[in-house]
């Protein structure tokens, strides 16, 4: 496939996607997080300095549609797994951030023949403490000031001048917010039955983490990765709930040398 | 024409608590239950003389909030349904947005009906924005949710000879065959409420009675675009009693008096609005178009005068609140002025949704509003012509014709009073 810079799109199982596909190299599937696949644009070129970057906008995101009855995380990741088949990729570092990393785990629960390694940043998906704990922030309850200060390390790099931008991405904007109600409104940001399935994730990973996330804490990803056999945990300085966004270049280092690692 | 009185059943005693919002998250350490039996009782009271009155009644639902107790209105319906004698029992709405389970819905329903030997309308709604955090229901692929409901609840009312399965995309059921069955046949009268055109037409396709809330004159368009779903659908024009408005109510023989009870009476207005803010808005709730004006700052007025003047109706004194025929307020000469006024720039009006209660207008007041109102306005109301339904619903059809509408934003966050369902 060739390499490019322009998005471009994809159909899979009837439903078009927005999709890159950039840089050559080993290939590396990027998954993005709730808040979409602009504020991902940094990463995804860092990334593509060393690796062939595969990100396409999740359905009902951005551009994407939605195919019909599509609602969970686990409809998501059969999906994807049919687009793993039809690109016919191989060897592959999936990288999902935030909700994309929840989709990368529900794909590897289901089967990791396609892939060589995993990194999950800031990933949701499980419920790690008793019933009366809230593991994650209900970001549907803060206000835009307040959700701006508990996913970033420094607020200024979400905040977004809708009055400014052009009208895709206004649109794409409230798309995201849509989508990600509707996979992850209820049960809240997690598959109950995702934790009991995550020990058959058997390839190398590596959870990277922004230390400043409180949309999430640092307890909460150090029980996730101890979920997940052999996992490693790693922390990421001067980032919250969306390193790949506010670190790009140190998130791509970290992520392509665990790509490259024997 | 027939007049529903209703109230939200507020807790008032609290409104002066809240740091932000009386909604969702307004603790209820603030609620004192002995104050809230009390209040039961004196709403339940207000409603018993409604019905001695000659006027029918009208309750609703909202949930974790000091504006309206009523947090399952199916217990009021059964008070009701058992201390009235002659009223018909409106709720609107039942919000089956929020409800998990429709076939508990239907059970009720018929209950209800049945105890109140047919008396019964079931108005159902979505539900309201800022209470889906509350019932945890999914806003996103709500309206797909409400038609599935509603298909269901009117299938398990009208099936009497089998028992059946269904399995559909949110529901499921394996078998299905509610007691008691419904009283009235083939299933009591079916309301709804929206504040877009595409929906009202759809509900004139549907035939069922479709009420506006806080559109004042704004209201024609929507009525427009129901004549002419109706017309597309059923060959004929929908009659006045087709319609329903819900309208703030205050009457006094005095006019400073009328103005007073109206200025409390608005008090639902002012309060009903005080909800937290990110809760205003839930994701999925309006279109993603939709969302992405808001989120650019352009949020369509909603409330107009008759002389096309915008308000805010949340913060607009009493005269605008006249003038927007969102209040009717004054002696009965000019309530009934107001009232037929209105009826008459909607092009017809069956149903007055009438807020004869609202804040902290006092039992005393609320019981001389109703009775001045049945006795001095009611009567005169009744005996009023409604346009001609044919007249009136050809030339909303020839409109249409001739300038193909083009499709209004629905903008409606922020300052969505009550159960409403966009779209």
């Amino acid at each position: 496939m060739a390499s490019s810079s322009e998005a471009q799109s994809l159909v899979v199982d009837g439903t078009r996607i927005d999709f890159i596909d950039r840089g050559s190299g080993p290939p590396l599937l990027f998954l993005h997080a709730e808040n979409g696949i602009e504020p991902a644009a940094a990463a995804i070129e860092e990334l593509a300095k060393g690796a062939r970057v595969i990100a396409p906008t999740h359905p009902g995101y951005g551009g994407s549609e939605l195919p019909k009855g599509m609602r969970t995380i686990d409809d998501l990741s059969y999906f994807y797994l049919d687009m793993l088949d039809q690109l016919d990729l191989r060897d592959l570092t999936v990288v999902g951030a935030g909700l994309g990393g929840w989709a990368a785990a529900e794909i590897a629960v289901k089967t990791t023949a396609r892939m060589a390694r995993l990194v999950m940043a800031n990933a949701v998906g499980v419920k790690v403490s008793d019933r009366e704990t809230r593991d994650i922030a209900d970001i549907f309850a803060l206000t835009d000031p307040e959700y701006l200060d508990i996913v970033y390390a420094d607020p200024e790099a979400g905040k977004r001048d809708y009055k400014a931008l052009p009208d895709g991405e206004v649109l794409a904007a409230a798309r995201a917010k849509e989508a990600t109600a509707r996979f992850a409104w209820n049960p809240y940001f997690h598959n109950p039955r995702l934790k009991s399935r995550l020990h058959r994730i058997k390839i190398p990973t590596l959870f990277l983490w922004g230390n400043r996330d409180r949309m999430l804490s640092e307890a909460y990803g150090r029980a996730y990765a101890g979920m997940v056999p052999g996992a490693r945990f790693d922390l990421m300085e001067r980032a919250g709930h969306f390193p790949h966004q506010e670190q790009p270049k140190a998130f791509a280092e970290k992520v392509l040398a665990f790509a490259k690692a024997k | 024409m027939r007049v529903y009185q209703f109230t939200e059943q507020p807790y008032f005693p609290g409104w002066d608590k809240h740091s932000g919002s009386l909604r969702v998250n307004f603790l209820n350490r603030n609620c004192d239950p002995h104050i809230a039996a009390d209040l039961f009782h004196r709403y339940y009271d207000e409603w018993q003389l409604a019905d001695e009155l000659g006027l029918d009644i009208m309750l609703n639902e909202h949930h974790q909030t000091a504006t309206c107790m009523s947090s399952t209105v199916v217990v009021g319906l059964s008070v009701l349904a058992r201390i009235t004698k002659q009223a018909r029992l409106l709720v609107l709405g039942y919000p089956i947005g929020h409800r998990p389970d429709p076939l508990r819905v239907a059970e009720e329903l018929s209950t209800i009906d049945v105890i109140s030997r047919g008396r019964l309308d079931m108005g159902f709604i979505k539900g309201v924005p800022y209470e889906f955090p509350s019932s945890n229901q999914n806003p996103v692929g709500v309206m797909d949710r409400f038609w599935e409901s509603l298909d269901f609840i009117i299938k398990a009312m009208t099936t009497h000879d089998q028992v059946f399965n269904w399995e559909g995309e949110y529901f499921n059921y394996r078998q299905v065959n509610v007691w008691p069955r419904v009283w009235q046949e083939p299933h009591p009268p079916i309301w709804s409420t929206t504040g877009s055109t595409a929906q009202a037409k759809l509900l004139g396709e549907r035939g069922y009675v479709m009420a506006t809330l806080g559109s004042g004159y704004n209201t024609r368009p929507l009525y427009d675009a129901y004549r002419r779903g109706h017309v597309a659908k059923w060959g004929k024009a929908p009659g006045p009693d087709r319609f329903a408005y819900l309208g703030l109510v205050a009457v006094a023989n005095d006019k400073d008096e009328a103005r007073r009870r109206g200025d409390l009476v608005a008090g639902y207005l002012r309060s009903s609005s005080i909800v937290h803010l990110p809760f205003r808005n839930p994701p999925g709730f309006l279109s993603a178009e939709d969302n992405a004006r808001l989120l650019r700052g352009q949020t369509p007025p909603r409330s107009y005068t008759k002389d096309r003047r915008v308000i805010n109706m949340q913060s607009a004194s009493v005269e605008d609140l006249i003038a927007a025929g969102i209040l009717f307020c004054g002696t009965p000469d000019e309530v009934y002025q107001q009232i037929v006024d209105f009826c008459q720039y909607c092009g017809g009006m069956g149903n007055l949704l009438m807020m004869g209660h609202a804040g902290y207008l006092t039992h005393e007041q609320t019981v001389d509003n109703l009775s001045l109102f049945a006795r001095e306005v009611y009567p005169r109301l009744k005996a009023w012509k409604q346009p001609d339904a044919e007249e009136v619903a050809a030339a909303a059809v020839a409109a249409a014709e001739k300038a193909p509408a083009s499709p209004a934003a629905s903008v409606r966050a922020g300052d969505l009073v009550d159960a409403t369902m966009t779209r």
